[in-house]
């Protein structure tokens, strides 16, 4: 690993998948409690509409992504909250649609984009360096908005009802919250792709719940995950020439498994001598 | 014997779906009233506490709290829902969860105040659960989660308690235990409480009202048969639940 960090395109992927591990920390913690998973995934696959549109314009893909993302996050929000439909047939629906956007936007670019590959499973190795100053402006603007309103989305994630009885503008932090997961997914996209942020927004939060009681507790451990399974899948990828995305995602649901095996393990043991 | 009015619907309809739940009702809670309604489920129990608190908007009728509308008004009520909604996984401690009663005093971008902390304090020892301050939610007893939801409505320091349910999942010998508890909670506090349960409700509280979509109350304890057999709709039913009859008629 060490001698591999000495390229500057290693260092940049370091550094990307330490970012996305703090987003996906954070913010994987509450897309686990609150049961967003698949909100979350739908938004994800809907940025690449934002990826489509980006080549069209002659911007940077990423760039659309961003913007694409948050409207579709809050559209998500709006047919959720207000309109009578069943969430996750809301899901499907957006879900579909924004990959058939980025699909036709794509068509109508002349020409063959060279790295769409890249966005849609993720090339940790070739992220640029303005990519990466984005990626931690937005996990800044994430961890801020979070410590400020810490105890507002706990009780908004715990229960509505009530957090809306007490006097907390409910609907309106739900919507922030699902412009994070857009950030979120924004940062992720680099370092898994789109087809995979939904592993990376899960997996760490996933586990660090088997081990903590508390949300705060649960958010840092997941960042540990999160950094230890990006680390350690872009050091795989480099030594076996992996896909970088694909081995990061390998690497976290293997410990995901261990650590439910491991319980497990213990759980008979314990019974046996019991 | 004059007593201020805290809660008034006039007329109040209310629909889900199309389907009316609420039908006509017209209430007013004073201040000092400890009112239990009763009536079967589904008929429209909930919905009544979510019309008082602004989270059902009726189709028809007029809603005031506390002199205003249910919005503004409801941050001088206490909330305690059906409690089984929450996730038993969810990281949060009694602590945490107790705290969020103070949402509404605290107000964004800042953290809990040593007022805020000290309020906490005072409704677990009130309730008799601050030796599980540091336990997760999710893994207390029924009972013990019910007093910690008490908790949560009263370090808003409410002026009007709202129940639902209170009982559904507490054994009955803790049952009366909580009764005592809500007699001492209605000195400070209005106390509205619903339940399916006639049998033990009855026992407790000072006024009762029945609902069934429409809502037959006297401002007294006394509860008309007819009133019952029109709440419920089938005595034959009421038995079968075994509820009898003479239950009530004593009171």
């Amino acid at each position: 690993m060490l001698e591999a960090l000495q390229y500057e395109f290693m260092q940049n992927a370091l550094i990307a998948g330490l970012l996305a591990a703090v987003t996906c920390g954070i913010i994987g913690s509450y897309v686990i409690v609150k049961r967003m998973v698949f909100i979350s995934g739908s938004v994800s696959h809907a940025s690449f509409g934002g990826i489509g549109l980006g080549y069209f314009l002659g911007i940077t893909p990423i760039v659309g992504a961003l913007f694409f993302t948050i409207a579709s996050a809050l559209g998500m929000g709006l047919v959720t909250r207000r309109a009578k439909i069943p969430e996750d047939t809301a899901i499907g629906i957006l879900w579909a649609m924004g990959m058939a956007m980025g699909i036709i936007f794509i068509g109508l670019t002349p020409g063959y984009p060279p790295d769409l590959m890249s966005y849609l499973f993720g090339d940790i190795l070739i992220v640029p360096p303005s990519d990466i100053i984005m990626m931690l402006i937005l996990a800044i603007i994430i961890i801020l908005v979070v410590v400020l309103l810490y105890k507002e989305f706990l009780a908004l994630s715990f229960d509505e009802e009530f957090a809306t009885v007490v006097g907390l503008p409910v609907e309106r932090l739900y919507f922030l919250l699902l412009i994070l997961i857009a950030f979120t997914v924004v940062v992720l996209i680099r370092v898994v792709g789109i087809i995979l942020v939904i592993a990376l927004l899960t997996i760490p939060a996933a586990t660090a719940r088997r081990f903590t009681h508390d949300l705060k507790k649960m958010m840092l451990l997941s960042i540990l995950f999160g950094g230890f399974f990006t680390s350690t899948g872009l050091w795989l990828s480099f030594e076996l020439d992996l896909a970088s995305g694909a081995t990061i995602i390998l690497v976290s649901g293997v410990t995901f498994l261990a650590s439910l095996f491991l319980s497990r393990l213990r759980l008979m043991t314990g019974v046996g001598r019991g | 014997m004059t007593s201020k009015e805290v809660v008034r619907l006039e007329d109040v309809s209310a629909h889900y779906d199309g389907v009316p739940v609420l039908e006509g009702v017209n209430l007013s809670i004073y201040q000092d009233d400890f009112l239990g309604i009763i009536g079967p489920n589904g008929g429209g129990k909930t919905t009544l506490l979510k019309v008082i608190l602004g989270l059902v908007e009726p189709g028809r009728g007029r809603v005031s709290v506390f002199g205003d509308t249910p919005e503004k008004g409801r941050k001088h009520i206490g909330y305690v829902s059906q409690y089984s909604l929450f996730d038993r996984d969810f990281p949060a401690s009694v602590w945490d969860v107790v705290m969020m009663g103070r949402l509404g005093k605290t107000g964004p971008f800042r953290n809990y105040t040593k007022q805020d902390r000290e309020a906490t304090l005072r409704a677990l020892e009130a309730m008799e659960i601050l030796d599980h301050r540091d336990q997760q939610i999710g893994k207390l007893s029924g009972g013990q989660q019910q007093r910690a939801f008490i908790a949560r409505a009263l370090v808003t320091e409410p002026e009007l308690l709202l129940l639902d349910e209170p009982t559904a999942s507490v054994d009955t010998p803790l049952q009366t235990d909580f009764y005592e508890l809500l007699g001492k909670l209605k000195e400070r506090m209005a106390i509205v409480l619903v339940s399916h349960d006639i049998s033990t409700i009855s026992i407790y509280v000072d006024k009762i009202a029945c609902l069934n979509r429409e809502l037959y109350y006297h401002s007294s304890k006394e509860l008309a048969a007819e009133d019952l057999e029109a709440a419920y709709r089938c005595p034959v039913e009421m038995i079968a639940h075994g509820v009898p009859h003479r239950v009530l008629k004593e009171h």
